[in-house]
């Protein structure tokens, strides 16, 4: 899932400087999971805002509103709505980036801003605690590699083996970091294809990446 | 203003000890300011971050919650839940600008009448050295009038 964090209370008063009348918006997708911006942290963010403007001596009103997903163009529209009604000057949008671009891009006479910070593709560690395991490179090569992805968990993104600062299965970049290179040699190892570590490989084609501008998948039996 | 200054300070009691404790400094005759509000909860690890933020963006001077020795609570981890998010309600207090003395976890036993006195007497007099909440509408009104 997408792990995001929320911005600091700071910073977005300065966004929000100039605004009086505003909708918070959340979303119950992977955001609600990694408790960023879903209806709770939607609720402590509003208030917290709330006070500090108080406390600036310029309340602010601030009205919230989760959907189901923010990166649907589908469920934008149930903002259309409120915005129109209400008459706000602008919308927060405690979702990954995708949010408020979606909301910007539906919405002209509004301003947007996000309230998170898009992080990483990852997973949970422990409760609370989520680490990076994916980077979306485009061509995903994990099974000449045990299953690990050393281009995310290796800190140097190696592909041909670990380097020297592999200590006790830990990187040297952070020690609470395992050495992806350590796992996977250990992997191949149990699994009996040590062999296939030694293999050459050409350079990895990182267009799938980079290349070609905006990246877009089509599932031409599904489109409508 | 700060010589007439009363605040008012709502504590959220855990039903299995500190609300207790609270009772049994009623039964014990003790003497401890009356400043102190209690709201009744079934376990600290109920008291949501929400929950302190809203008192105190509504106007109260200050939030206690009180739960359980610690390694006594009823539902095992409930009061150290309680006390991490108190941490965080205090971390975005900072943020906001307001001061994060106004809130504070206190672990009380049910035996602990004293304790449960002495515990308001000490957040009484904390509130009272920070002064108003800056965001009760009192407190605005005057600053809007000064």
């Amino acid at each position: 899932m997408i792990i995001a964090e929320r911005k600091p209370i700071k910073e977005l008063l300065e966004m929000l400087a100039g605004h009086d009348k505003v909708l918070l918006v959340g979303c119950k997708g992977c955001v609600t999971v990694c408790n960023a911006g879903g209806v709770k942290e939607v609720g402590v963010l509003a208030s917290a805002l709330r006070i500090a403007r108080r406390r600036q001596g310029r309340p602010i009103e601030i009205d919230e509103m989760t959907l189901d997903r923010q990166c649907e163009p589908e469920f934008i529209s149930w903002l259309e709505e409120p915005i129109r009604e209400k008459g706000y000057t602008a919308i927060m949008s405690a979702a990954c980036s995708v949010g408020p671009q979606y909301i910007a891009e539906r919405f002209d006479k509004v301003a947007v801003m996000p309230a998170l910070n898009t992080k990483f593709i990852g997973g949970t560690l422990e409760h609370e605690v989520w680490a990076e395991f994916c980077r979306a490179c485009g061509n995903c090569g994990i099974h000449n590699f045990g299953g690990l992805c050393p281009i995310t968990r290796c800190s140097k993104g190696l592909l041909h083996g670990p380097c020297a600062g592999s200590s006790g299965g830990k990187c040297e970049v952070r020690p609470e970091v395992d050495c992806i290179w350590h796992l996977i040699y250990t992997r191949m190892k149990n699994l009996g294809q040590v062999e296939k570590l030694k293999a050459l490989k050409p350079a990895k084609d990182w267009s799938s990446y980079w290349s070609g501008g905006v990246r877009r998948v089509v599932r031409e039996d599904l489109t409508l | 203003m700060s010589e007439n200054f009363e605040p008012r300070i709502v504590a959220f009691c855990c039903q299995y000890c500190s609300y207790a404790a609270a009772d049994l400094a009623g039964s014990m005759r003790l003497s401890y300011p009356p400043n102190v509000k209690v709201v009744l909860v079934p376990c600290t690890g109920r008291v949501d971050p929400l929950h302190i933020l809203r008192t105190i963006e509504d106007g109260a001077d200050g939030v206690c919650v009180a739960g359980c020795l610690e390694g006594d609570c009823h539902f095992l981890e409930g009061n150290f839940k309680a006390r991490k998010r108190v941490a965080y309600v205090q971390r975005i207090l900072n943020e906001a600008g307001v001061e994060d003395a106004r809130v504070r976890m206190f672990n009380i036993a049910a035996s602990d009448g004293p304790g449960f006195a002495e515990a308001a007497r000490m957040m009484t007099e904390t509130i009272r050295a920070l002064g108003p909440n800056p965001l009760s509408t009192k407190t605005e009104k005057m600053t809007e009038e000064l």
